[in-house]
Parts: C-alpha cells; sequence; structure tokens
C-alpha cells in the first residue's frame, strides 16, 4: 500500500510542477494546489498505513491507527484551502488590474535601471 | 504566572480580533493598536526578567504531560527575539500613522499588522515543530495581506510571485515534518532533540537537516533560494517593508539557529559546513546587489542578505563566541534595519523618487535627517561603539577559534561593502547639489521622524550598553551550545 501511495504522491509533485513551470497564472495555482495535496497525502503515508483500531486507549487493542498524522493533515489542508482561496482572489484581482495572465508579462519592474 | 508566555502571541491576536469588527473607524483602529502594543511590549518585559531569573519557561497546551501536547517554550534567545519584533512593530506603526494613506488604514492594515505579530512571536516562542509550521502560515498570511494592500499594479504582481515562492516552501515544510515525523516518531522540538542521537540513522537526519535548511532558507533568503526577495519587498509601502526586512526572515533565520542547534547537531561535519558556505556565499551575493543599484530601497534590501549571511555564519561555527556574537547580530539587525527603512521611507517622502541620482542637496534642508542616517549607516556597518560592532567582533572571533580564517575574512570585508552601500546613500542623497524637493509639512514630518529617531537612540543603547546586555545574550547562548538545558525545561528532570 504504502509503495502504491508513494507512485501516487510522486505522480501529484509530478504534474505540479509541470503546472508551475507554465506561463498561465491559473495553471500555476492548480499547480500549488496539487503540490499541497502531494505534500498532505505524504504525511498521512509517512505516519504508516497498518493500524485497524481506531485510536482509543482499550484493553486488549494493540494496533491502533495514528492519530497524529491526521490531525496533522486536517491542519494543513485547511491552511492550504484558505491560502488557495487568497491566491484565486488574488489572480482575478491582478488579471482585471494588469488585463493579462501571462507570468510572462508580469516580470521586471517598470522603474529600476 | 505560568501562561506569561503566552500572552505576547495572545494579545495581539485577541485585539486583531476585535480590530476586524470596526475597519472604517480611523482613530480607534489606530490608538487600539498602539495600546495593544504597549501592553504586549510590558509583558515581554515581564517574562523578559522571569526568564533572566528563573531560567526557561515552559508549557504544555491542555496539560498534557510533555512530549504529548504541544509545548511552548520561552528560552532567552525567543523571549529576546519576542521583545524586539514588538519593539519594532510599535514603532513602525507609530510611523504608519503619518505615512500610511486613509484607504490602507480602513481596510484592515492594523489588524494585519498585530495578526503578523502574533504569527512571528508564536514562531520564536513555539517548542512543537508543526506548530512552528502552522504560526509560520499565520505570519505568512498576514503578511500576503500586507504586501498586496492597495492593489498598485506593482503590488499584485510581485505579491503573485512572493505566494508561490512561499507556497512551494509551505509544501515543502509539511514533506520535511513527513519525514521528521516517520523517522523519529515525535513533533516535540525538545524529544525530537533526545530522540534524534538514540535513533542513529545519519544518512536520513542528514537529508532532512538539508530540507529544512532549503525550507528555512527560503523564508530566511539564505544565497540559493533569496532570488524572490528583492523585487517583492520593494513593492509594498515603506511601513511594511520596514517590518517585513526586519522581521520576516529573521523568523527564517531564527528556525535555522534552533534546528540546527537542538536537532542536527551529529553530523557537524556536512551539515555546518554546508551552512558556512552558504552563509558566505549569501554574503558575497547580498554585497554584490548592494553595491549594484541605485535605488534605496535595492540597497538596503540587499542589505538585509548580507545581514542573514553574517548571522547564519555565526551560527554555523558552533563555539560560544561566534554563536553570543550571531544573537547580538540578529537583534541588532532588526532594530538597525527598521530604523534604515523607516528612514529612507522619510527620503522618498521628500524626494518623491527612490533613485539615488535624482537626489541630492537634502542636508541643507533637512540637516537632522541628515546625520541621523550617518549614525544609523554607522551602526550598520559596525563601527564602534555602535551596535553592529561587539556582534560582528564575536562573530569573527568565534570564526578564528573554529579555525575558519577565510570566512571571518569575508565577514570583515563584507563590512566594508556595507559601509560603502549605505554611505553612497549618504553621499548622493544629502550632498551634491539640490534638487528641488517637495517640503512636507512640518506635522507630518515629525510624525516620520520622532519614531525614526526614537529607534536609532535604541540601536545606538544597544550598542553603547552592550557591556550591561551580556548576562542576556550568554544566556541565549548557553542553551544553543548545550541543548540539554533546553531539553529539561520542557520535559522535566529526565
Amino acid at each position: 500500500m504504502e509503495i502504491i501511495m508513494s507512485f501516487v504522491i510522486g505522480f501529484l509533485f509530478m504534474a505540479a510542477v509541470y503546472l508551475m513551470l507554465s506561463k498561465s497564472l491559473l495553471r500555476i495555482i492548480i499547480g500549488t494546489g496539487l503540490l499541497s495535496h502531494g505534500a498532505h497525502l505524504l504525511l498521512l503515508t509517512m505516519g504508516g498505513l497498518d493500524g485497524d483500531a481506531p485510536p482509543v486507549v482499550s484493553p486488549g487493542v494493540s494496533n491502533y491507527a495514528d492519530p497524529l498524522p491526521q490531525a496533522l493533515i486536517l491542519t494543513a489542508i485547511v491552511i492550504s484551502f484558505g491560502v488557495t482561496a487568497f491566491f484565486l482572489v488574488l489572480a482575478y484581482r491582478s488579471y482585471q488590474e494588469l488585463e493579462t495572465d501571462n507570468m510572462n508579462l508580469m516580470r521586471g519592474t517598470e522603474d529600476h535601471d | 504566572m505560568i501562561n506569561l508566555l503566552l500572552f505576547p502571541i495572545l494579545i495581539p491576536f485577541l485585539f486583531a480580533s476585535i480590530l476586524l469588527l470596526f475597519p472604517k473607524n480611523r482613530l480607534a483602529q489606530r490608538w487600539i493598536t498602539f495600546g495593544t502594543l504597549l501592553l504586549t511590549l510590558f509583558v515581554t518585559f515581564v517574562l523578559l526578567f522571569k526568564v533572566k531569573a528563573d531560567g526557561i519557561q515552559a508549557i504544555t497546551l491542555g496539560s498534557w504531560p510533555a512530549p504529548f501536547g504541544i509545548s511552548m517554550v520561552s528560552d532567552m534567545l525567543s523571549v529576546l527575539l519576542v521583545l524586539s519584533s514588538t519593539l519594532i512593530t510599535l514603532i513602525v506603526v507609530w510611523y504608519s500613522f503619518s505615512f500610511i494613506d486613509r484607504d490602507r488604514e480602513s481596510y484592515f492594515y492594523y489588524p494585519g499588522i498585530l495578526f503578523m505579530l502574533t504569527g512571528v512571536n508564536g514562531a520564536f516562542t513555539t517548542g512543537d515543530i508543526f506548530n512552528m509550521f502552522v504560526f509560520f502560515e499565520v505570519l505568512l498570511m498576514s503578511s500576503y495581506l500586507l504586501i498586496v494592500l492597495g492593489g498598485e499594479k506593482i503590488q499584485l504582481r510581485e505579491s503573485i510571485k512572493y505566494i508561490l515562492v512561499n507556497v512551494i516552501s509551505s509544501a515543502l515544510f509539511v514533506v520535511t515534518v513527513a519525514y521528521l515525523y516517520s523517522v523519529i516518531g515525535t513533533l516535540n522540538m525538545a524529544d525530537i532533540s533526545v530522540k534524534i542521537a538514540e535513533v542513529n540513522q545519519p544518512g536520513i537526519i542528514t537529508v532532512i537537516a538539508v530540507l529544512f535548511l532549503m525550507v528555512f532558507g527560503l523564508k530566511g533568503a539564505i544565497f540559493p533560494l533569496y532570488f524572490w526577495l528583492p523585487s517583492s519587498y520593494a513593492a509594498p509601502p515603506i511601513p511594511v517593508l520596514a517590518l517585513f526586512g526586519a522581521l520576516l526572515t529573521k523568523v527564517g533565520v531564527y528556525a535555522i539557529m534552533r534546528t540546527y542547534t537542538l536537532f542536527f547537531t551529529l553530523d557537524q561535519a556536512f551539515t555546518h559546513e554546508l551552512l558556512m558556505i552558504l552563509a558566505i556565499l549569501t554574503i558575497v551575493a547580498g554585497s554584490i546587489g548592494a553595491l549594484a543599484y541605485f535605488d534605496v530601497k535595492k540597497i538596503i534590501i540587499y542589505n538585509i542578505i548580507i545581514a542573514v549571511g553574517v548571522i547564519l555564519f555565526g551560527a554555523s561555527q558552533m563555539n560560544e563566541p561566534a554563536l553570543m556574537g550571531s544573537v547580538f547580530y540578529l537583534i541588532h539587525d532588526i532594530l538597525i534595519k527598521g530604523a534604515l527603512f523607516l528612514l529612507i521611507g522619510i527620503i522618498i517622502a521628500i524626494t518623491g523618487t527612490s533613485d539615488l541620482r535624482k537626489m541630492g542637496g537634502l542636508i541643507k534642508t533637512y540637516p537632522t535627517l541628515g546625520w541621523t542616517y550617518l549614525i544609523a549607516a554607522f551602526g550598520l556597518a559596525g563601527i564602534p561603539p555602535l551596535s553592529g560592532f561587539v556582534g560582528k567582533l564575536l562573530i569573527v572571533q568565534g570564526g578564528f577559534e573554529a579555525d575558519n580564517l577565510w570566512g571571518s575574512i569575508f565577514i570583515l570585508a563584507s563590512s566594508l561593502v556595507v559601509l560603502l552601500s549605505v554611505i553612497r546613500i549618504f553621499i548622493y542623497a544629502f550632498w551634491g547639489e539640490p534638487v528641488k524637493v517637495q517640503m512636507l509639512s512640518s506635522s507630518v514630518y515629525r510624525g516620520l521622524f520622532i519614531p525614526a529617531v526614537v529607534l536609532v537612540g535604541i540601536s545606538v543603547l544597544y550598542g553603547v550598553g552592550s557591556e550591561w546586555l551580556v548576562p542576556f545574550m550568554s544566556d541565549a547562548s548557553n542553551v544553543m551550545l548545550d541543548p540539554t538545558i533546553y531539553i529539561k525545561a520542557v520535559l522535566g528532570g529526565a
């Protein structure tokens, strides 16, 4: 199971890097979304996927699932949700203001040598 | 008093939340923010003397036993940084009263600053590596707000790059914490420090150390990862730039210092050597940038990068003088960078440009501004007895003691470059033919100049009174030299 997860994570990272290297702003944002998905799945996998019993201490059960990575992922998901929402609004606003979503046209500063 | 160390985080957070309710009442926004920061500063002073008297203060939230709950730890290093961050924020807010325009003030400028201070203080205080990620996100989210607030074209364009870099670095942070957790099985920093020695997997630990260096290096702007910083920081208005320049990179530097003295002490021949080489390259890259531009903002921004290199060089030496020097230099840099940004903010406000070649002759119209700037510039370069001197002296001494002759020589040479780069601003802006300037109204000028002078004054006192500060600094460096003090304070007698 861990092996399959590793492939999934690797694929997500690959897709994220590909999208983030493109010129369109919207693709870049989707790329960051995929990147954080990959990171979250990695967090889950690294905690170990074995463990069947719910993480409640009771006599005679030793095969607990590790609750900590789940708590961490929940936190990380909320954070990346917030950042992505902010990023999308910012992208829309800059599209209105700069009239382009092409990163090639957004480089440099106008007033330095 | 056991919750004392949480107040520097909770007070700004509470009042920032209250301020969100009435954004249009600018007067209330201003003075509540100012009062909040005064209160925070007072509490931090109490905490400072508590830590000095009773040693490291630690609390584990929810009264869980230490490795299970989230620990908050206030040792001397973190409380000194919390103190200087709060001080800088207070002065920048005071400066903002006269600098920031009406629109920004009514769109959550002050809550943004308070939330950022919450994140910064939290990142300095936390004793849990994942909690540090969360506080990083708190301060980053508020910094996204502050960098884009106002919505000018340059701000929108640069904040996209700023956010993208930080999103990538946050994802890397999560990945690194995941690796660390899978190897060590704990997130409490003191507990990690104990277990890292027990698991005995030097290869993987070194990989994690390098990953952490990349994560924090992206925030702290070390050599190959600083490329995003100059243009992003130049976009927002000066008070925001002063806050970013003084605080945000320092959080990254603090995190590197903390992890490299607490966790990754086993394979110093590799990790600390790498840190040292990168620090020296950072100094070189920063020096080139500082001399290359005619834009005053860019010159001071590249000086941030030089300072990051100097501090990390000290941290990589792992002996007492160098570590103490890094702490000295870290606090000095927070104060003096804040002061310099505020001063060049005044210069830009007077001349209406940030291009040095279009300035000149300000010494005739604003003599006090000129001499104050000169003092701050000398302080930055480390001319005795001003504040940069002691830190740099100790770092260089530590470098010699660790037989890193060339590194120390680079540090000394970089002082000359720093001096040249800031004196260039003095020569171009204050000497020469006077150009036509718009005189600021005297109330606005006073509102901008007095906070800047207060900050320069504090930095001069910091330099002159450094003898008196030595006990605090040596407390801070002792914890870094000997992690068992930290571990004992968090985990109890073990």
